[in-house]
């Protein structure tokens, strides 16, 4: 129990000393004095303009996009009572991205900036109801991961189809950003057109979250105790679609995040799925900043992309899940 | 007093009738087992008569009030369901299983008060469970995980109790704990549905059968008056000699 009341405040105080943390360090040092007087809009132009155009919002960037990852991973965890659900490994976050990179290349993102949010979002919604549509008709876990996989591989197939048909090398980059998840060089504005999906999606999580516990017991049980099945499926499957939807239209795909974060969270909540998800989301996002902090201070010639790094970590800790799996319920 | 009274349900799944016409009552103070062979619509009759799944035709009332109209959690609060026996998807603690029980009164896992806490301690208590309360869920042998869902379902303190085949697996000693588990349920007041495959245990303990063969209800009432010789040829296809409650069940006709 203390553990557990523990978690919270201590995730709280890692994320802002995180973000702080991201603000500090960079190409140029920013003394912690100068840092502070930039934060509450004193110290000079050039300060200023380094902490609130440029670090602040990428470490913002990362962090919500890891908690809407996160968020989204405990709950269709909860949802499919399968550890290794997550918007990446179902495919969610590869259709968001397609459908992104579509609103870009057909020129529909010029015409408002709401489009490529948008665009994400239906992305990510369509995935997550043909996975959940998938989950109704069969129980096997492995069916589900392997339509997740075909679905991430039609998505990347069909990114690839765009790329190959790029009209140039502006458009092809921009894509590639799309594809491999990064926060670089993200504005205040940008996060204010992803931040409300994001938001509406969280809370709708949040707001449902009961009915996730009461899935422990599957789906039968879980009817018998009062739970309303079909409604708390779309409550999941919308709630996640508009986290995920939201996170990529920021950030592009970035998987595995909301892998990681509920099963380390797990044991400290009694396995709940319910009272995973607040813990899972700050992880998510304090493991995301703490990744570009590392991504920022690499000295590589060409900055890796916080996607790609999110994924070399992630990949293999999604192996050692499934493989400590017992075949049990499979 | 809360009764369940089924009224010619019928049940289809595509060209198959899985339940027809089928009609019996529940009411609080009895231990009723339900028999019949493997896919004679046993779980499709309790699945349907409690509300889960909805009828073809005919309907179903608790307390008067048709199943249908009830939300969710209204029906959890007056009849407890134990469905078939599947692994949990958590290694949960004992007590945050049970907890579930409570879950149509609203209380959220692991922050039980009042009420609710008091009712998961008794149904833990009932189920001998107090010393595995803080036990994760898998790290228990197959008799304690069927006390586990015997007493999340006594948790909810619902009137009536429907379970499928709750001894399904279980070793005798094991089979005699849960059916005295709910014995003592039906002692208090309540009403249990109990779908058994152990006719023996059924005439024990039942105070009524209702036997099912190919979706129909073929016979309703006392084991003194329904369970004979000729039943169990029609209904099982065996040959069997019934002295009593005793049976002896001598192979297939």
């Amino acid at each position: 129990m203390t553990r557990e009341s523990l978690l919270m405040p201590v995730l709280i105080g890692a994320s802002v000393l995180a973000i702080i943390a991201a603000c500090f360090l960079g190409s140029t040092a920013l003394p912690p004095g100068r840092l502070l007087a930039a934060l509450f809009g004193g110290a000079d132009a050039g300060d200023r303009l380094v902490v609130w155009q440029i670090r602040l919002p990428r470490a913002i960037s990362a962090y919500i996009v890891g908690a809407a990852l996160g968020i989204s991973g405990a709950a269709l965890q909860g949802l499919l009572r399968n550890p290794l659900a997550e918007p990446g490994v179902l495919g969610v976050s590869a259709s968001a991205s397609l459908m992104a990179t579509f609103a870009l290349y057909y020129g529909i993102a010029s015409i408002t900036p709401w489009a490529v949010p948008i665009a994400a979002i239906i992305g990510a919604l369509a995935a997550t109801a043909l996975i959940t549509l998938a989950a109704l008709r069969t129980q096997s876990v492995v069916t589900l991961i392997l339509i997740g996989v075909g679905l991430s591989s039609f998505a990347g197939a069909a990114m690839s189809l765009l790329m190959n048909l790029a009209p140039n090398p502006f458009s092809l980059s921009d894509m590639i950003n799309w594809m491999l998840g990064s926060v670089a060089n993200r504005s205040f504005d940008e996060i204010s057109l992803a931040a409300p999906f994001i938001l509406a999606g969280g809370a709708i999580l949040f707001a449902t979250r009961r009915g996730l516990s009461a899935l422990t017991l599957g789906e039968e049980a879980a009817s018998g105790i009062g739970l309303d099945l079909r409604r708390q499926r779309i409550f999941t499957v919308v709630g996640a679609g508009l986290a995920t939807g939201g996170a990529v239209a920021l950030a592009g795909a970035i998987g595995f995040v909301g892998i990681v974060a509920p099963h380390l969270i797990r044991p400290f909540v009694g396995h709940d799925p319910a009272r995973s998800l607040v813990p899972s989301a700050l992880l998510s996002g304090l493991i995301l900043v703490v990744a570009d902090i590392f991504i920022r201070l690499l000295p590589t010639s060409a900055e890796l992309k916080l996607g790609v790094v999110a994924a070399l970590i992630g990949a293999p800790a999604f192996v050692w899940i499934a493989m400590q799996r017992r075949g049990g319920n499979d | 007093m809360t009764d369940l009274s089924v009224e010619n349900l019928t049940l289809c799944a595509g060209a198959m009738t899985l339940v027809e016409s089928a009609s019996f009552n529940l009411a609080q103070g009895e231990f009723v087992a339900l028999l019949g062979p493997n896919g004679a619509g046993k779980t499709s009759l309790i699945r349907a008569g409690i509300g889960l799944q909805s009828a073809n035709d005919g309907r179903s009332l608790l307390d008067g009030t048709p199943v249908h109209g009830l939300s969710p959690a209204q029906r959890a609060r007056q009849i407890a369901y134990l469905p078939q026996i599947r692994p949990l998807a958590w290694p949960n603690a004992v007590r945050d299983v049970v907890s579930l029980g409570r879950f149509s009164h609203g209380a959220p896992l692991g922050r039980l008060k009042g009420l609710d806490a008091e009712a998961v301690d008794r149904a833990l208590e009932a189920c001998g469970l107090t010393d595995l309360a803080s036990r994760r869920t898998d790290t228990l042998s197959g008799g304690e995980l069927a006390r586990v869902h015997c007493a999340r379902a006594f948790a909810a303190e619902a009137p009536l109790l429907v379970a499928d085949e709750p001894i399904a697996a279980l070793d005798p000693r094991q089979q005699f704990r849960i059916l005295d588990l709910i014995r003592a349920y039906v002692d208090q007041g309540g009403g249990a549905l109990v779908v058994l495959h152990d006719i023996q245990l059924a005439a024990r303990y039942a105070s009524r059968l209702i036997w099912m063969k190919e979706g129909r209800i073929v016979a309703d009432g006392p084991p003194a008056e329904t369970l004979t010789a000729n039943r169990l040829k029609d209904i099982y296809g065996v040959t069997a000699r019934v002295d009593g409650a005793h049976i002896h069940i001598e192979g297939a006709a």
